[in-house]
């Protein structure tokens, strides 16, 4: 965006502030173009780009089994239910019926990966609010979640643990033994999390009425995931489009009606609770059986468009594939939740001050190669 | 105004046995300056470390470790890391003004560190308006920070500064009133005059309810007026990067950083002197070993230290907006209410002494 033209149109008290790509409460290269009267934001224009490595135009030059280790790269906290999403669209592509054992691991990784990534926003959005402490609290618990990881699949990130087809090999026999140890150790800390932030005052007061989106405001913008039910607005792909095993376990779809800050930020806390309850029931009866299909070394999908969305930690990832019937997708479009969510920041943020910026900010849990795809 | 000047005028008397008296009270006063110097750099960079550690302690980690014993020297380390740097600016700063504000923040804190009774006898100079004096040169500091922020020419270190100044405006009100408060026990401003008037009992204990008012309020708004957490406005990482001194490098950036810390030590140091009884021993032995004093002082000041490192990694940060409410809707009102009553407890002759 060129600068002169908005200075031209400002007010003689506004003024215009730069916040990022380098700037700590941005957590990425996220440029936000802010428009300010004192401290209260008149405009924010989030400018993106910075990080943009074409993953979309990528996948028309790779097979099938390729496109799941750049999804990996997108939003590198919820790397694990990326990778399923695109197998999923695969399989479904190829009326593939995966076996029970592979629905229940991955949907096990799964929660578990949302744990990890819930735990890492708490540390960050604790921070952002000012209380550093926090950071290393959702670390800590963070870290016994990519030691699992690490067993399972070598990787403590970037997983690339599902293929077309299955998954790449069988978990370590340490696996449900020490997913136990961590939600016994995880449920007497989580408590904790309450103790130190969520019943603070100071934090109840930056948060309560705070960057408040209002249920249809959500629907419009698009919003899903976590700020989306914050607003009342059940949207939760595991409960209304059931994938894995996620038909099998009982939970509650955390939903809120404030619609404000510390909504947003219960909803999380609550969502962690629900994780736990999905992985308790599915643990201890993981069926025995294979753990990959058999599929040709060179995947073509048959002609035609498919569509597959599974719930993120930050909500709904889509993932679009037109195929020709060659080994190469023709086009493949990812719906990241990151990019919606981040378009009602301007909404929710007008009117605050700059401080309320960065809490509500906090809550959209951005990540931004998710948003710059 | 009469000044007594304990260390100075001991150091005095040696060297006039050596010189004329005009070279010995001049280099008397320089010798009592470098003193106060050296203890300024060493508290300053033993409480960055102690700062560390405590942090540490809080985050489950271990903290600096490597640098010399339980990494002892690592803030000596860092400052000579900062000393050899180069002195960077911004092109466009008011170079004058830039260069100047940070002397402006390590003087104010320097001289306010010069009244305080470390012990008996162990004080720059005695001054009959202590208390006053404090609460005067405390204020200067915000003038370096406010320099600093505007000269730089950078928004965020702008806002910073402009955050700095009205929380600082703000909450001297309610430090100077909570400091009344306990004057009204004392009947003086002088500092040495205050600690003596405890041999009867802590003020904390003398003035009982008001007095533990006054004590929270002065608790408050002395962590407000260091700008530490929960009231980093000036500074807000998350929100404006690194404040006011965004621009500044090496040594510069070392002299707002040490005067934070030092401000620091010098609102527990007041704490201790007008509510805990200053270098008085809680045994009262002290009056027989006047250097034993030293011990208690420094003790009772890293306890409200620790209080004040407990409050910055427990709190989230305030709101511009809830840190004035706070100030003007509640504090202030309180504090005028505590002071009639304490008035009325003093007048009643209803203080509890031993």
């Amino acid at each position: 965006m060129d600068t002169t033209i908005v200075k031209s149109n400002f007010k003689s008290e506004e003024y215009f502030i730069n916040m990022g790509p380098q700037h700590p409460a941005t957590h990425g290269v996220l440029r936000l173009l802010l428009t300010i009267d004192g401290e209260i934001i008149k405009k924010v224009e989030p400018d993106l780009g910075y990080i943009h490595r074409s993953i979309e135009k990528m996948c028309e030059r790779d097979s099938y089994q390729q496109i799941v280790h750049l999804t990996d790269r997108m939003d590198y906290l919820s790397s694990h239910i990326n990778n399923e999403a695109v197998c999923l669209t695969v399989e479904n592509a190829l009326q593939l019926e995966m076996p029970d054992r592979v629905k229940v691991i991955r949907t096990i990784l799964s929660e578990l990966t949302r744990i990890a990534s819930h735990c890492l926003w708490w540390g960050v959005m604790g921070m952002d609010v000012g209380a550093l402490t926090t950071y290393f609290y959702g670390f800590r618990d963070r870290e016994m979640i990519n030691d699992i990881f690490e067993e399972t699949c070598g990787a403590r990130l970037t997983m690339n643990y599902n293929i077309p087809g299955g998954l790449m090999f069988d978990v370590h026999p340490n696996f449900v033994k020490r997913t136990k140890d961590f939600i016994a150790h995880f449920k007497t800390k989580l408590p904790e999390y309450d103790t130190l932030l969520t019943g603070n005052v100071i934090f109840q007061k930056r948060t309560k009425g705070v960057g408040i989106l209002t249920k249809e405001d959500a629907i419009s913008f698009g919003a899903s995931g976590p700020v989306g039910r914050a607003s009342g607005y059940s949207c939760d792909v595991r409960k209304h489009h059931p994938y894995s095993a996620y038909d099998r376990v009982t939970f509650n779809e955390a939903i809120k009606t404030e619609g404000d800050t510390f909504a947003r930020y219960q909803v999380r806390i609550q969502e962690m609770w629900e994780s736990i309850s999905i992985i308790e029931q599915l643990i201890d009866n993981i069926p025995d059986g294979d753990v990959q299909v058999a599929t040709n070394a060179v995947i073509k999908l048959p002609k035609g468009e498919y569509y597959q969305k599974v719930e993120t930690a930050r909500g709904e990832l889509g993932v679009y594939i037109i195929s020709t019937g060659t080994k190469n997708p023709y086009r493949v479009k990812f719906r990241s939740p990151g990019f919606s969510n981040l378009s009602l920041l301007n909404h929710i943020a007008v009117g605050g001050k700059i401080g309320d910026l960065v809490a509500s900010m906090a809550t959209l849990d951005l990540v931004i190669p998710d948003i710059d795809r | 105004m009469i000044i007594t000047l304990s260390i100075t005028k001991t150091i005095q008397d040696w060297l006039i046995g050596m010189m004329p008296e005009g070279v010995a009270s001049i280099l008397a006063m320089v010798i009592v300056a470098l003193i106060y110097l050296a203890i300024f750099a060493v508290a300053g960079l033993y409480l960055v470390l102690l700062e560390r550690k405590v942090a540490a302690w809080f985050q489950l980690r271990i903290g600096p470790n490597r640098v010399g014993y339980w990494g002892l020297l690592q803030t000596m380390a860092d400052a000579l890391k900062l000393v050899s740097k180069e002195l960077t600016g911004t092109i466009k700063a008011d170079k004058f003004l830039y260069n100047l504000a940070p002397y402006f923040v390590i003087i104010s804190s320097l001289m306010a560190l010069a009244v305080f009774p470390f012990t008996k006898e162990f004080q720059a100079f005695d001054i009959n308006i202590g208390i006053f004096f404090l609460i005067a040169i405390s204020s200067i500091g915000v003038i370096g920070i406010l320099l600093g922020g505007w000269s730089s020419n950078n928004k965020f270190a702008l806002i910073g500064a402009m955050r700095s100044g009205v929380q600082t405006i703000s909450y001297e009100l309610s430090v100077g009133l909570s400091l009344l408060t306990m004057v009204l026990l004392t009947g003086s401003l002088q500092l040495s005059e205050i600690v003596e008037v405890q041999k009867e009992g802590w003020l904390i204990l003398q003035g009982h309810v008001p007095a533990i008012i006054a004590f929270m309020i002065y608790m408050i708004a002395g962590t407000a007026e260091t700008n530490r957490a929960p009231f980093d406005m000036v500074e807000a990482e998350s929100e404006l990067g690194a404040g006011f001194h965004t621009e500044y490098s090496g040594m510069k950036f070392a002299y707002f950083f040490l005067a934070e810390f030092i401000n620091m030590f010098i609102i527990a140091a007041i704490a201790t002197t007008v509510f805990f009884g200053g270098w008085l021993s809680p045994f009262g032995i002290t009056e027989s070993l006047p250097w034993l004093g030293i011990f208690w002082f420094l003790g009772k000041t890293l306890v409200i230290v620790f209080l004040m490192m407990w409050f910055r990694w427990t709190f989230p940060r305030l709101r511009i907006d809830q840190l004035l409410t706070l100030e003007w809707k509640y504090l202030l009102p309180i504090n005028l209410v505590n002071i009639v009553i304490m008035a009325i407890i003093v007048w009643l002759n209803l203080t509890i002494k031993f």
